[in-house]
Order: structure tokens, then C-alpha cells, then sequence
């Protein structure tokens, strides 16, 4: 059923900027127009192209936000929310408590 | 005339005539209509969702640009109880990687707030570890399920055994006792699992036990907002409408029992909450359209209340989805489709 709904009405997470606009949704309590805008915007892409696989699979890799094949020497995990909280202006809270846990 | 492939809220499938599905469709709506006391479907809004259950395809998806945001509820324990036996956080790889998610949930299999109390200190590192690894945002899930704080479970009487005995004021007083406690539980795990990275905490089946239950999310989601202001609460409801098993608890004035979901969501926003995921239920015993119709009315108003995004519940027997563990391709298509386009709501 969660793929289900994820193919018919979701944004695809990590394939898409579903993820992205899901961390600004919760964090600023943006509606979803408002959400994809502000991604789209600091992504400088349009709003269709958030959920375009081919387009933001570029983009991530470009900047940072983490893909769906791990490649050598690319951002994964903590490293990738790193660049997610710069690039989206956002604070991130994993990124808060890692900074915090190694003196960064 | 023609007939269409269809299913009842059972999951059994029926064929139905564009009449027989109308008909249906307005019956569901004028259903929710009378017992919300809000406005049923519009013409426009009928026709479009003849059109989906005319559609032939077994599956239908939005229009591109409609997409929106995918939020889970006990994400983690959905794969173990299928029998694929991976621990929690390839689980939750699984999620991000394989099925599109745009966020997950981390909970326990025993999932609810009252067991995580005393196995949080070993619930932190599978979270701060997962945290590591992934990249989608991550909630910690569980439910209040104020029923635990009952005898024999729980340290009060059991409210269930002395309302049939007439003991209304000690069953009134056992659900508020069970409330406090209710509460410090959420706070506690809440703030662990907060401090340890969470992107946010999940509150889910609210209003299991009724108003009480409802009352405990709130007054925690309060706490919670004041101890750590940037927190994300996402509250998901039990059921479309708060059961009055105390009867006459209030929050910020307003009773709690007999509330819809477009008067939850406004309980919700008092309290802080970020994401709000209101419930229909779905009745087995009418078809899939009426349900649907009827579930897209309620979900309709409560978005036209909210200020804050509203996330559906889509699950197993709620939201025009079938009451089945595995619910078909070919309905959870349509209502996943017809929610999102009618409501313009936030996720699912």
C-alpha cells in the first residue's frame, strides 16, 4: 500500500525532491504550493522539475543532497543533510545534535 | 449499458453501472455531509470521480505537478510483520530506496508510548545510528493508547467496567488520572528520541480510547512545543470523530467528544502540532464509491479549516481504502488520486 500511494500521489523522496520539501513543510509549516516553491527556488529549478527523476538526480549530485545509487566519494546520510540544511536554509536536527557530539 | 469493475469497502469486488456508482457517490457524501455538518461534494466534484471509477486502467495516478508528500505511521514494524525479517534500519532503508518514501517513521513493534518508556535508552542508538545512514527526514512513532493505563494493564481502574456499573464520576476520574500520566510518557520518549535527532515525533491512532486519549496527544504536544519550540509534532488520528467515553473533557474551552475532523485540526493547530492526519473510516458494507465520496467530504472541510498541513490517513480501512491488510492496487490508486486532486491537501 506505502508504494502504492507513493507512485499514484508521492514525489518520489530521494528519486525526486520529495524528502526536500518534506524537511521544509515540517520545519516552516509551509503548505505544499508554498514548500515546493521554496525548494524549487533554492534548488533553482522549476516546480515541475522537482519530481522529474532525471533532472534531480543531476541536481543532487551536483549539490550535494544525497542519490539513490551511494557512488564512491559522493555525500550519503549525515554528510548529505549537512548540504541539505545549507543549501535549504534550514536547521536540521540530526545535523544540530552531530555538531554538537564532535565539537564542530 | 456498460459495467464497471469496483469493490466494496471488504475489499470484495462488484461490478457497478455509472448509475449505481453516482448514486453512490452522493449517498457517501450526503452521509458525511449530515454528520459533519458541513457542505457534501459539488456537481464538479461528483463527475470527476464518476470519471475515476469509469477509468478502466487498475491503476490511476494524479497529474504531474500534483504530487505531494508521503508521511508513514509504524513504518518500521510493517515490514517484519510481512515476514521479510530485516532489522529496523534496513526497514527503513527500504523505505527511502525502494518505495519512494518522502519520509519514514522509526517505532517499536510494541507501539505505543507506555512500553518505550522504559526501553528508550535502547530505541536512541537504532535512531541516532539510522540518522547516520539515511537521508529523508525521520520521524520516532508511537501511539498514546491511553487503554494501557487501565487495570489490568495499567495502575487505574478500568473505565470500560465501571461505566456499565453507573460509576460515571470514578470512570470520568480514571481517564484523567490516566491522562496525566498519558502525558509525562509522551514527554519523556518524545524528548529522548528528540534529543537524540529526530526530525520529528509522530502521535499516532489519536483518539483510540476516545476524548481522553485525544486530550493526552494535545496536552504532550503543548509540552513538547515548549521544551523544544523548532519541534515537528506530526498528530494522526484513531478515527473520524472523537469518542466521548469521559464526556466532558474540554481543551482551550472547546468539549472535545463529538468532534469532526475539521474541528480536530483547529485542537490540533492550538496545541502546536505541525502535521495534522485526519480519518474516515471506511464501512465494509458500502462500496468503495460511497465510501470515498464520503471520506473526501470530511477530508475536504477539515483542509479548508487548517493552517497547517493536513496529511490524510490512507491506510488499511480509513480514507476510502478498503478494510484489508493488503488493500488492491486499484482502489488505493483511485482514492489516493481523488483525495489529492479534490482536497489540495498537504501529503498523505
Amino acid at each position: 500500500m506505502a508504494i502504492t500511494h507513493a507512485h499514484a500521489s508521492g514525489m518520489g523522496g530521494l528519486r525526486g525532491a520529495g524528502d526536500l520539501v518534506a524537511r521544509v513543510q515540517m520545519a516552516r509549516g509551509m503548505r505544499i504550493k508554498e514548500a515546493k516553491e521554496y525548494v524549487a527556488e533554492k534548488l533553482k529549478v522549476s516546480v515541475s522539475e522537482l519530481t522529474d527523476p532525471i533532472i534531480m538526480n543531476e541536481v543532487r549530485t551536483d549539490l550535494g543532497l544525497g542519490v539513490m545509487t551511494p557512488l564512491p566519494g559522493v555525500p550519503k546520510g549525515i554528510e548529505a543533510k549537512f548540504n541539505m540544511a545549507r543549501v535549504l536554509d534550514l536547521d536540521i536536527n540530526c545535523v544540530k545534535c552531530f555538531k554538537e557530539r564532535t565539537s564542530l | 449499458m456498460g459495467t464497471y469493475f469496483s469493490r466494496m469497502g471488504d475489499g470484495s469486488p462488484i461490478e457497478v453501472t455509472e448509475k449505481e456508482i453516482m448514486t453512490d457517490l452522493v449517498e457517501g457524501s450526503e452521509d458525511a455531509a449530515d454528520r459533519g455538518k458541513i457542505p457534501p461534494l459539488t456537481k464538479e466534484e461528483y463527475d470527476y470521480l464518476l470519471d475515476i471509477f469509469c477509468t478502466r486502467s487498475k491503476f490511476v495516478s494524479v497529474e504531474p505537478g500534483n504530487e505531494v508528500i508521503m508521511s508513514y505511521d509504524a513504518a518500521t514494524l510493517k515490514i517484519r510483520r510481512v515476514g521479510v525479517n530485516v532489522d529496523r534500519i534496513q526497514a527503513l532503508q527500504i523505505y527511502e530506496k525502494l518505495l519512494g518514501a518522502d519520509t519514514m517513521e522509526l517505532c517499536h513493534v510494541d507501539y505505543s508510548f507506555k512500553p518505550i518508556k522504559p526501553i528508550a535508552g535502547f530505541e536512541q542508538p537504532i535512531l541516532e545510528q539510522a540518522l547516520l545512514s539515511t537521508h529523508i527526514p525521520l520521524f520516532y512513532g508511537a501511539m498514546p493508547n491511553l487503554g494501557l493505563y487501565s487495570q489490568p494493564d495499567g495502575p487505574f481502574p478500568n473505565p470500560s467496567e465501571l461505566l456499565p456499573m453507573g460509576n460515571i464520576k470514578e470512570a470520568q476520574e480514571a481517564y484523567e488520572a490516566a491522562v496525566e500520566e498519558s502525558v509525562k510518557d509522551i514527554v519523556y520518549a518524545g524528548t529522548l528520541m528528540y534529543e537524540s535527532g529526530a526530525d520529528g515525533i509522530n502521535l499516532d491512532t489519536t483518539g483510540a480510547a476516545g476524548d481522553a486519549d485525544f486530550l493526552a496527544a494535545l496536552l504532550a504536544t503543548e509540552k513538547l512545543k515548549e521544551k523544544f519550540p523548532d519541534i515537528c509534532i506530526e498528530m494522526g488520528m484513531a478515527g473520524e470523530f472523537i469518542l466521548g467515553m469521559h464526556g466532558e473533557l474540554t481543551y482551550k474551552g472547546e468539549r472535545l467528544a463529538g468532534m469532526f475532523p475539521h474541528k480536530q485540526v483547529k485542537m490540533a493547530e492550538e496545541a502546536g502540532v505541525a502535521i495534522f492526519g485526519p480519518v474516515a473510516n471506511t464501512n465494509t458494507s458500502k462500496s468503495a464509491a460511497w465510501n470515498l465520496a464520503r471520506a473526501i467530504t470530511f477530508m475536504k472541510a477539515c483542509c479548508e479549516e487548517a493552517k497547517i498541513p493536513v496529511h490524510p490517513n490512507m491506510g488499511m480501512g480509513v480514507g476510502g481504502v478498503t478494510v484489508n491488510d493488503q488493500p488492491p492496487v486499484d482502489v488505493v490508486s483511485r482514492s489516493s488520486k481523488a483525495m489529492v486532486e479534490i482536497c489540495r491537501l498537504d501529503g498523505l
